[in-house]
């Protein structure tokens, strides 16, 4: 069944306390594309993934992979499934007890496949991708610039090469130049290693570089989704509004004046 | 009345928090436990571990027994010089030290030192996102970081007390022998005379006893925290107040098994 997406969502809640956060999330990632999730600051699209990393159970709903329902695996099968996930944490969540190349190739060395020499080699090979010097993999996470870390964190991500990746929010903080070379980097992951990818971005630019296709979410719920190169003018006035930052639309933001 | 209810539900709901926390506890503990004997093994998480449970509290619970065992020397033969029994001083320092101060003692002060740093350590890393980071990295957190730790504790804690055993009547040596001018050949004697093997073999149980305790209640409440640099900072005070308590109470039931009969 190659028309089965990689990644299927059907009406996935999750409240906290009384706060509903995700509110019947549908959502498909068909496999060997990239989707571009945007949304407004606390809108839950970090909730979101974790769900389907499997960090967050969700209250309802069901999210297959491959087309299998991961909420209804054993622990052992999910934590099988987690492991073909590259995942970049919006805050970098580097292991700040190991040095830079030991973050970049714990997922290698983790499944004892290769030796260490050659997982260093391998990490270094990385850091150069993301445009970090060989000098950098001997440095420990708290010494490096808070972009040198989130270039780190990817290299981390995508070090492995897993069958999906995960990206919370990839460019931010990063300079323009270095925000594009990553946005390459991604593009070449799903296109070159047939990777599945889902990208959290709140850079336009960005997201039309990454993603084959966009969805934005909004109150818990996807309230737009289409080709990542109509986001621009996509008809949608939320997604209007929230793509060329205007104040005034449907989208009330929960200020005090 | 109502007061009385409110009372009683209080009290109820208090019994069952516990019960639910302590339920929790188990299962963590079972969990953890259980990854020290299924491969992969972390031996570098391991040796670090157990370099920084073992070796790094040497010198606190050196100075802690050598202090503890001259005090005991000095106490006893103002308090036995009634009965004016030479012995009694060794031997009192002796049985003291190896059955009951060496392990509590250098329990109390790793709960301090380790307990703490577990505590903080794990729980930055539970609410920087590194725990769920693991996860993503073909990795078990409980059996890479949690499993080492405990094994760790389990056999670090009966390396100190030895060391704490000797350091111990050692001290009371030095000030039988310096201050209250006892013949050394007659107080070493004494020592050796009185203590068997039972005395030791007990303290070193107790010990692997606290020291598990120690690295759970590290780990516990490391993994659990909530909430930022508040969580972590509540999280290290609950591991050394817990384990500190969980210590003395231990200390009683393993006393209670070894000697009452
Ligand atoms: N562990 C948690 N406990 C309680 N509430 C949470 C938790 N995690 C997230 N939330 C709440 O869920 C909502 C969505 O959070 P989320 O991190 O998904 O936002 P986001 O869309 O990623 O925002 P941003 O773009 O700022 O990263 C927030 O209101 C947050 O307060
Ligand atoms: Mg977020």
């Amino acid at each position: 069944m190659s028309d089965t997406p990689k990644i299927r969502l059907r009406g996935v809640t999750k409240s906290f306390g009384d706060k509903l956060v995700l509110d019947g999330i549908d959502l498909d990632v068909p496999a060997n594309s990239s989707m571009v999730v945007i949304g407004g600051s606390g809108s839950g699209k970090s909730v979101l993934i974790k769900c389907i990393l499997g960090l967050i159970e969700p209250d309802g709903g069901s999210i297959e992979i491959d087309g299998a329902d991961i909420l209804k695996l054993d622990r052992g099968a999910r934590e099988a499934v987690r492991a073909q996930i590259g995942m970049l944490f919006q805050n970098g969540a580097l292991f700040d007890s190991l040095p830079v190349w030991e973050n970049v190739a714990f997922g290698l060395l983790a499944r004892r496949s290769v030796p260490r020499a050659e997982a260093k080699a391998r990490a270094v090979a990385v850091l150069a991708q993301v445009g970090l010097a060989e000098t950098v993999g001997e440095l420990w996470p708290a010494e490096l610039s808070g972009g040198m870390q989130k270039r780190v964190a990817l290299a981390r991500a995508i070090a492995a090469q897993p069958d999906m990746l995960f990206f919370d929010e990839p460019t931010t903080g990063l300079d323009p130049i270095m925000g594009a070379v990553i946005d390459g980097l991604i593009v070449d992951c799903v296109k070159r290693l047939g990777s599945t990818a889902i990208a959290i971005t709140h850079d336009m630019a960005s997201a039309k570089r990454i993603g084959d296709r966009a969805a934005m979410i909004h109150k818990g719920r996807i309230v737009w989704t289409g080709a990542a190169a109509d986001l621009m003018a996509s008809g949608n006035p939320m997604v209007d509004q929230f793509t060329h930052g205007r104040r005034e639309g449907p989208i009330q933001m929960e200020l005090r004046r | 009345m109502n007061a009385l209810l409110d009372f009683v539900a209080l009290v109820g709901r208090s019994v069952l928090g516990l019960c639910a926390s302590s339920g929790r506890l188990t299962m963590f503990a079972a969990r953890g436990l259980s990854h020290i004997v299924r491969p992969p093994f972390y031996g570098r998480a391991f040796l670090r571990a157990l370099v920084e449970i073992g070796y790094f509290s040497l010198p606190v619970v050196a100075l802690t027994a050598v202090f503890t065992g001259m005090v005991l020397a000095l106490q006893s033969s103002t308090g036995l010089s009634r009965f004016s029994a030479e012995s009694g001083v060794a031997s009192l320092v002796v049985l003291s030290v190896t059955r009951e101060l060496g392990p509590v003692l250098a329990g109390l002060m790793v709960a301090g030192r380790v307990g703490a740093a577990m505590a903080a350590e794990i729980g930055t890393m539970r609410v920087t996102d590194q725990i769920d980071a693991l996860s993503t990295l073909s990795t078990n957190p409980m059996k890479y970081l949690v499993a080492p730790r405990l094994l760790a504790g389990l056999i670090a804690l009966p390396l100190l007390v030895v060391v704490a055993d000797i350091l111990g009547v050692l001290g009371g040596f030095i000030i039988a022998v310096l201050k209250l001018n006892y013949n050394a050949a007659t107080y070493l004697t004494n020592t050796v005379n009185f203590i068997e093997t039972q005395d030791v073999v007990s303290g070193l149980v107790k010990a692997a006893v606290f020291g598990l305790l120690i690295a759970l209640m590290g780990c516990y409440h490391g993994y659990n925290s909530r909430g930022g640099a508040q969580g972590v900072g509540s999280a290290t005070t609950s591991a050394v107040v817990a384990a500190s308590v969980l210590i003395l109470a231990f200390d009683y039931v393993l006393t209670e098994l070894f000697f009452a009969r």
